[in-house]
Order: C-alpha cells, then structure tokens, then sequence
C-alpha cells in the first residue's frame, strides 16, 4: 500500500477491482465503512462475481477475468476525452511532457522491438529524448507528437466504451457511469483510492493490471494524498516483510538487487546504480544506492567484508538469468536438475498451478525438508487419498523430513502489514511437544554445515565460515538481535560531513535513520528502508501510542512504519507546487516557507524548495511515470492481452496467444487448453470463512464452510443440467476436481466478441489434511504460466468444462 | 482521586467482587451467599495478557492473547483465549471470522509436535530425533553442494551459485526470522529462493 488501511477513511471514492476486501480483509475494509459513513464516500466495485464487497458497494459492474487493461485503459481514454484530467499534478509531477524516441511505437497489440524467438522485446527504443546536457528533452506545452501525453491519447484511443463492452463483457451504461464517478476525483479537492489483491496480481500480465490503474490515479492526482493511493492487499501477515528483507530470488533485503554474472565485482555492479538525476535539481533517492549496499554486506559479512574485497562481493551468489523463481524450479525439479528442497511454512502441493506437474517435480526430489506448525499436503505429496491425492507412494522415492515449528503465538517479532507497519509481537504459549522456532532451525542448520566445512573443508567454504553470526547464543539468535542488525549501527564513530568535528554518532550506536549510512564501511544495516526501527531509544515496533492528533488517521507513534516511519508515500505530491495541500482539509504535510512538516514524515528533504524538486524521489526524474521506459517487459503502456486460455481471440492481434513475453516452458505449452474443448472461464477466489489451506485444521472455521465447492451461474446450470448442490465433475487439459455444486444469481453470463461467456468460480481452501472434508482446488486446474515480469501464476483466468457427476465420486 | 483503571482492569475487578460488595452493602446476606455459589470467577483474570498480532492476512489486527501460565516468569504457559485487542488503531478489538478462530489453529488436533521422517517408498511416517534430522539435513545440503555448486562460470566470474538445492520461505514468520533465514540460505549459494509473495 502507498497509503495505510487507517487512512482509507479520508477517501472520497473507493474502487475494489482485482480484490475482494469485504471478504478476504474484513478488519480492514471496515475503514471503506467508516469513509462510506463519515465522509459520504462511494464504494465501486468491478469484479466477475457479485462479491461480497459488491454486496454494500453503491455501483457494480461485472467484467470477463482477465480483460482488466482494456477496462482501465478505456477509463483513461474517457478522462482524456472528458478532460477529467487534475491538471496541475499531470504537468508537474508526470513525465506527461517528456519526449520519446521516435522510433517507439505500437501496432497490432506489439510494441515495436518484437523478437518472437526470444519471446521478449528489444526495449531500445522505449526511452526519452536526452538532450546533450543529459536530461530529458520536454515540451510544457504537450503539442509536440512525441511528448508523453500525445503518446498516450494515441496508445488509448482504440478503448472505446464499445471496444470495453465487447472485450469486458461489461456493459456500456455500466462502464460510462463508473468513468462519471471516477472522472469526479480529478478534482483537487476529492479522492479516489484503489484496493487491490490478487484478482490483479495473478494473470500473465498482472503487472501491467496494476500499472493500468497507476496510469489512472496519476491523471486523477491521487497518489500521494490522503485517501489516495494504490493499495496492495497483501496476504499472509507478513508477505510484505519477506519481500523487504528481499527472500526472492532476484532481490537482495530493502529492494537492492542481486548480482548478475555479467557483473563480475562490485564496480560493475554499482556502475548501472548511479542513478544520475534526468532533471535538474532532482534528488534522485536511490543514488544513495552503495550506502545501502556496503552497510548489508557489512550486516552479512561483518569484519571480513572491506573495501579492498568490494565488501565481500565475490561471495554473493550470481544470477546467470533473471530469476530462479519459485515455478522455474518446480520445472527444473520435473527434469531431475534439483536434489533438496526446503518449504518453510509454504504448502507448495496446494499453491502452484497444475498439481500433476507439481507431484511429479517433488517426486524427483532426492530430499523434501518441511518446516510447519501443521500438517500440510506438501510434506505428505506421497501419501495415497484415493481420488484426492492419486499417488503410487511405493514409486516415490523422495526422502521427507517434517520439522514442527512454532507458530505466532509461541514466537516474538515483527510483522509487517500492507500499510508498511512494522508491529511487534511477543510470545504468549508454550510450544506444543518438541516444535521449534524456525530461527533455532536455520541457526541449527546453519552450525552443522558450517561445522562439516570447518572439519572436512569442501567446495567454496568462504561465504558460509565468512557469515556474520556474532549472537549472544548461536544455536538460538533473539528476535531483538535480529531485528537491531536490521536497523543497523556505527561500526565506527561517525562525523558530519560538513563539519568534522562534529559527532553525528558514537561507534556501536544503533543508527537512527538510513540518512546515516555510508559506504566506507563504517555503517551496518541488513535492510535500509527498515532503519530506524530498532534505534538506542528501543524497539520503535513495539511502540503502542494510539494517539493521532490531526485526525488523518496516521498513528505516527504506533509501531513503525517503513521508510523513516513515514505513512503514506510520495506525500509530498499531497500538495501544489507552492507546497499548499491540493485540499486544505486533509493536510499531511506543507511548506512553511522554511521547511515541510506535518502529520506525517514529509516524503522529500524537509528543506527541499517545493518549486524545484519533484515529489517522485525516487526516479531520476523526480516525476512519475505513465510512460514506463524499459522497467516492464510487456510494455511502457498497458495493452490489452488475452489470458492464455481464453474464450476469445485478442481482438487487436486474433494471432497472439496471452502475453507474448510471458515464460512459458515447453511441456506447458502442449497442456495448454483450447476454447472448444474447454468452453468456460475459471477463476479462483477465498472466503471470509478460511485463510488459504491453514484453517481447514481448525474445528471452527471446518464447520463454517466444510466442504469444497465450483460456484456457477443458474444458467450454466440449466444448460448442463447441473442442479443445484449436486455433484460435479471440472476439468481442464491439466486435471480434474469433483465438487458440490453452489448454484447463485451472484455469478451472470457475459456477452464479449458476439458470444455468451459462462465464469466459473474455484475457492481455494481444501485439501486432504486437517478437519474439514477432503477436496480440491483450482490448482490442480490452472495454467503453468506466471505474469511476464514477475511469475505470479494465471490463477484468475483459464479455461474448464464442467459436468454432473453421479453422486457416489467423492 | 484519579484512578486510570484500564477496560480489562474493570472486568478483573468486576469479576473477582462485584457481586459480594454490591449485594453485601443493602443486607441481602443469604442472596449473596446464594449468588456466589452459583457465579463463577471470570475465566480470565487469572491469566497472562500477552500482545500479539493476527498471524493470517496483512491487515494485522492487533490481538491480546490469554494463557494460563507466564512466559516470561519462565513459566509454562497454555493459551486458553485471544480476542482483539481494543487499543490497536486498525482493528479496535474487532477480528473476522478467521482471527476469532485463532485459537483452534493454534491448538488444532493436526499440530505437529515432533520431527518425523519418511523413507524412500514408505507409506507412512516415522519418528526421528531432532539432532539426527539436524545432521541429515546438514549432510545432504553439503553434499548436495559440494558436488553441485558452480564456483566460477566459463568466463572465471566467481559466481558461487548452488541450483540444485532450493528453499520456499514463510511469509508468516517474522522479519527477523526472515533475515536469519536469509543468511543461512545465501551463505550456502542458493538462487532458487521465494515466499508466497511469488504467488
């Protein structure tokens, strides 16, 4: 989330589309309430089922899964039609007025540089006109035909409320009157929030979902402002966490990157980082990049990182592809190529798309090690449950260890949220029988490797005897000594750089903010974006001061969010270029004439004059982005692909086949489905009842929703006579899954290109552990296929059949 | 007198006396006696209070956790309630249908409790000590590595990549486990390393 659950109660105009929060976050959603109630905000909500957030929604419109982009890419179409446009957040805080190069272009669906091959573009001619002073070339008054804006009108000009209808399903009145309520936001004084989920994130182009609505909320003025933002719910309690401390394949903690082989020592690795301003004046954040950098490797490495080693580089891991993500490796595992796998707390069997394949890669294992608090499918794949888990255990020779862990009420530490809260939590049980922490597990593990290194030598043993593990008890790190590595130290005294005589802080002193960080090796710091957490005046996540004084809902002494506690993003575009808040009702932050303060952290140096640098720190330009350069692989604009199993051909290019970057492997695309065979359109989706495959152990929540069912339409009912709560068989070119039929008016057949299009919907919470009834989920149905750029899989679209079934099958 | 006496401090309060001070103060001897024979001490305020957070989705209400026992006094401590917790601006003691089943996850039937190993081919589980588990796990991922890591590519590059082992983290465990976690996995070489946020 730029913005935090507590400030969605400053909103004027919320839009769930590619989410469900009245179901899946309902603590959360609580604040659309409050806003809905308080300050007469309206509730949008665009999704294939008439959810349970569509339930106390003021408008609704259906839409066909997977058709997002030409809905959001035609409501920017009307705003430019219908100047809906906040004007002076557009000119000033975009690159709207920025020149391209003139060979990039758009025909057929393609953007220019396609190599089919490859499947992948060249992005040469996807970036700006630099002038010969090294920044962009622009033109303020947006006449010139290669400016931002005339690129843009032209890229959405083929979204017509006709073209939406046909691809979306969605029809026209429908989409007209949300782009009225939408268009009211442009306003400088009304917002618009967008709350997300997995509806957007998980097709083949999920990215491109979100960006589509990114577009939006620039044009509208509202990221940066209270009740604004894009808003990212996250699932697990701490999917945020992990991914800031960077336990992805590609990333290192705080959002730095790691290493690729084409970058053989740490120069090379910093010479793409520099990050040089592309407008004057502009602070271009993440030119503090090697500050960041030095002070993890100092975290990692400790006294054996120096200067004259590039900090430890060489012991880093190097990528030689882009990433070995996590459905790359279930690949790799189908063809023998992996011996070991870990799941800590992640029941894979139940989580990746095609199950089949999903078996097969695990019983290629030589060693399965499962880490968990409970049962899961995963660590038993090799158990035989009849028609649920159809498996010859006698074949399997994969070896399997089951650890029992602890869970979040036997543990301490902090857990992030979507808003970017870093809460702290202490232990309040026992462990039951012999589980551990997963922290004594890996410290564990860890100690006996290093060991067998340390007695019997081996290959490459520098990085794991070289490893920072200076705790108080190696067998068993604390939370607060984690968590104080994180926010990092002075290795030595440090001094300011503008006055040397003058202390800034002591040496072994916890740092109190990143601006501290340096890259001499004088600083530690595992995460930069988390400094200031865990600082000599204690651990700020665990700070409970529920007091918010502006009435912004900002909380800025409850926990701690990240960065430099600061709790909404790019706040500083909150306010005009004079620095006055665009609304002086709801201020976050201004400029006093001196400096900016506030509520919240000001989200630009405090003395930043607010006529000079832009309010998008972080990118060289110091504005945002509707024209993405070459950060996305699918395009610098949204447009409009069809999910790789789809109904329909892509109306702008019938030849393409889902996303033409996307990663699809060989054996894949032979289990690909087609529309004759397989005539109706899945989806999955939660209920508020169930927490993905975890509260099926739970008596209460197994009494609640019990059993695994498909939810259908009446009329596809009719038309296969199925009836309703009778049994039914659906399947895909993948696998098949036997279901209770849940018959409702909540699901309704659409009309795109000329023919009636039948969803069905596929919760996803049953398996053959725990106490509720066996059953499936839509993973033993979905495409192996991830988004372009970061392989989430196509869980939200793909293509069935469905039929009765007799009674006597599952 | 100020007395900041705090919500749950009343209800322990309440619990404990209020039904002999009250009734005793008008006379009502024998209905008091009568009264107190049949109410029963609040369940709670014998318990250790402890801060928690909701272990499911990332709104992460704030929860108060009750057990039987003190952690922190070095005591063995059973969880025997959680609620939402009052005081935390998101939720303001409010919990879904997930969060008020929060205690059945933890003492659900299906918990593990010890390590257990399966054989290549068997069909069932077996138990396995923890420290010859540990030592199983150590051997496999050092010869796994030894044999596999690819120490410098064809170019002399020091790359020090082990792809034939890979690691899945918990997106519900915490930062810090997350961070130790981190060490261990990349000190080893290992690129294939997610959560669920890949998901």
């Amino acid at each position: 989330m730029t913005n935090s659950w507590t400030d969605i109660k400053n909103t004027d105009l919320v839009v769930i589309m590619g989410g469900n929060a009245a179901e899946a976050h309902p603590c959360g959603f609580k604040w659309v309430t409050e806003a809905k109630h308080h300050r007469g905000a309206k509730l949008i909500v665009v999704d294939p089922r008439f959810n349970r957030s569509a339930s106390v929604a003021d408008y609704y419109a259906p839409i066909r899964p997977g058709s997002d982009i030409a809905f959001l890419m035609g409501a920017i179409r009307w705003m430019i039609a219908n100047d809906k446009i906040q004007w002076d957040y557009v000119r000033n805080y975009t690159n709207v007025s920025y020149l391209v190069r003139d060979d990039f272009g758009w025909q057929d669906g393609m953007f220019t540089g396609y190599d089919e091959e490859k499947r992948s573009y060249d992005q040469t001619s996807w970036e700006y006109q630099i002038g010969e002073d090294g920044y962009v070339l622009t033109d303020e008054t947006l006449t010139h035909p290669r400016c931002v804006w005339n690129l843009l009108k032209a890229h959405v000009d083929i979204y017509t409320p006709e073209f939406v209808e046909n691809v979306c399903g969605t029809p026209k009145d429908r989409f007209l009157k949300i782009c009225e309520m939408i268009g009211e936001t442009s306003s400088p004084t009304k917002t618009m929030t967008s709350m997300y989920a997995l509806g957007w994130t998980q097709h083949s182009k999920g990215s491109q979902n979100i960006r589509g609505m990114a577009m939006l909320q620039l044009l509208l003025g509202n990221i940066g402002v209270p009740g604004g933002g894009m808003n990212a719910l996250r699932g697990h309690s701490n999917i945020q966490g992990l991914t800031d401390v960077g336990l992805m394949s590609n990333l290192l903690p705080g959002y730095l990157s790691m290493p690729r082989e084409t970058e053989p020592d740490f120069a090379t690795y910093m010479s793409s980082r520099g990050n040089k301003p592309l407008r004057p004046n502009q602070m271009s954040y993440w030119q503090n990049y090697g500050k960041f950098m030095v002070s993890f490797m100092k975290s990692l490495w400790g006294d054996k990182a120096t200067a004259g080693n590039g900090w430890g580089y060489d012991w880093l891991p190097k990528l030689d592809i882009p990433q070995y993500d996590a459905m790359r490796m279930f690949e790799m595992m189908t063809k023998g190529e992996v011996n070991l796998y870990f799941c800590q707390g992640f029941n894979a069997l139940l989580s990746f798309p095609n199950r089949g394949k999903m078996t097969e890669a695990f019983s290629k294992l030589k060693l399965m090690v499962v880490m968990d608090p409970l049962e899961t499918e995963t660590a038993s794949f090799w158990e035989n449950h009849g028609i649920h888990n159809d498996v010859d255990s006698a074949a399997i020779r994969t070896e399997v260890l089951e650890l029992p862990t602890t869970c979040f009420a036997e543990d301490e530490g902090a857990t992030v949220n979507s808003g970017r809260w870093l809460q702290w939590h202490w232990a309040g049980a026992t462990p039951p029988g012999e589980a551990k922490s997963d922290v004594w597990i890996m410290a564990q593990i860890y100690q006996r490797v290093r060991r067998l290194y340390a007695e019997e030598g081996g290959k490459a043993p520098e990085p794991i005897l070289n490893l920072a593990w200076d705790y108080e008890d190696p067998e068993e790190p604390t939370a607060a000594e984690l968590a104080r590595e994180l926010n990092g130290r002075a290795l030595e005294t440090l001094y300011d750089a503008a006055d040397p005589t003058k202390v800034v802080l002591e040496k072994g002193k916890q740092l109190s903010g990143f601006g501290q960080m340096r890259d001499d090796g004088t600083t530690s710091g595992a995460c930069w974006i988390y400094t200031g957490c865990f600082t000599e005046d204690g651990n700020n996540m665990a700070r409970r001061d529920n007091a918010d004084p502006s009435g912004m809902g900002v909380y800025q002494n409850w926990s701690f969010s990240w960065p430099a506690n600061r709790r909404v993003l790019y706040n500083r575009a909150s306010c005009d270029l004079d620095g006055k808040p665009w609304d002086p009702s709801r201020v976050l932050i201004e400029w006093n004439g001196e400096k900016w303060a506030g509520a919240d952290i000001p989200d630009i140096a405090v003395t930043a004059n607010p006529r000079e640098v832009g309010p998008f720190i972080m990118n060289p330009e110091g504005t945002s982005r509707l024209f993405s350069r070459k950060l996305m692989r699918d395009g610098p604009f949204p447009t409009h692909m069809e999910p790789f199993e789809s109904p329909i051909a892509n109306p702008l290019n019938p030849e393409m086949r889902g996303n033409p970057v996307a990663r699809m492997f060989q054996g894949d695309v032979a289990q690909l489905g087609d529309r004759t065979e397989f005539p109706f359109v899945a989806t999955s989706y939660r209920l508020t009842e169930h927490f993905h495959y975890w509260t099926k152990h739970n008596h209460v929540n197994a009494v609640t929703q019990p059993e695994f069912f498909v939810e259908i339409s009446e009329e596809l009912a009719a038309e296969r006579g199925i009836r309703k709560g009778g049994r039914v068989r659906v399947w895909s070119a993948r696998g098949q899954v036997w279901a209770k039929a849940v018959v409702t008016k909540r699901i309704r057949p659409l009309t795109c290109d000329g023919q009636t299009v039948h969803v069905i919907g596929i919760p996803i919470h049953w398996g053959f552990k725990g106490a509720a009834r066996k059953g499936f989920g839509p993973n033993t149905l979905g495409p192996f296929v991830g988004d372009a750029n970061i392989e989430t899989p196509e869980f939200k679209a793909f293509l069935v059949n469905i039929e009765p079934a007799s009674e006597g099958v599952a | 007198m100020n007395i900041d006496l705090s919500r749950r401090g009343f209800m322990k309060l309440a619990g404990a006396g209020v039904a002999t001070t009250s009734l005793g103060a008008m006379g009502f001897h024998e209905a008091e006696a009568a009264e107190a024979a049949h109410v029963r001490d609040f369940k709670l305020a014998t318990t250790t209070e402890t801060r928690n957070i909701c272990t499911y989705c990332s709104v992460a209400c704030g929860i108060i956790l009750y057990s039987k026992g003190d952690l922190a006094a070095g005591e063995k401590a059973e969880l025997l309630h959680i609620e939402g917790d009052a005081d935390h601006p998101t939720n303001r003691g409010t919990l879904c249908p997930k969060g008020a089943a929060l205690k059945s996850y933890v003492r659900a039937e299906t918990r593990l409790t010890r390590p257990r190993y399966r054989a290549p081919g068997a069909d069932k589980f077996q138990d396995i000590s923890w420290d010859e588990a540990l030592d199983k796990i150590a051997r496999a991922v050092k010869d796994d590595r030894d044999a596999n890591l690819i120490e410098r590519n064809a170019e002399g590059v020091p790359v020090n990549r082990l792809t034939t082992t890979g690691f899945l983290a918990a997106s519900a465990t915490t930062n810090e486990t997350a961070w130790a976690t981190w060490k261990v996995v990349r000190s080893l070489g290992i690129v294939g390393f997610d959560n669920q946020a890949r998901v």
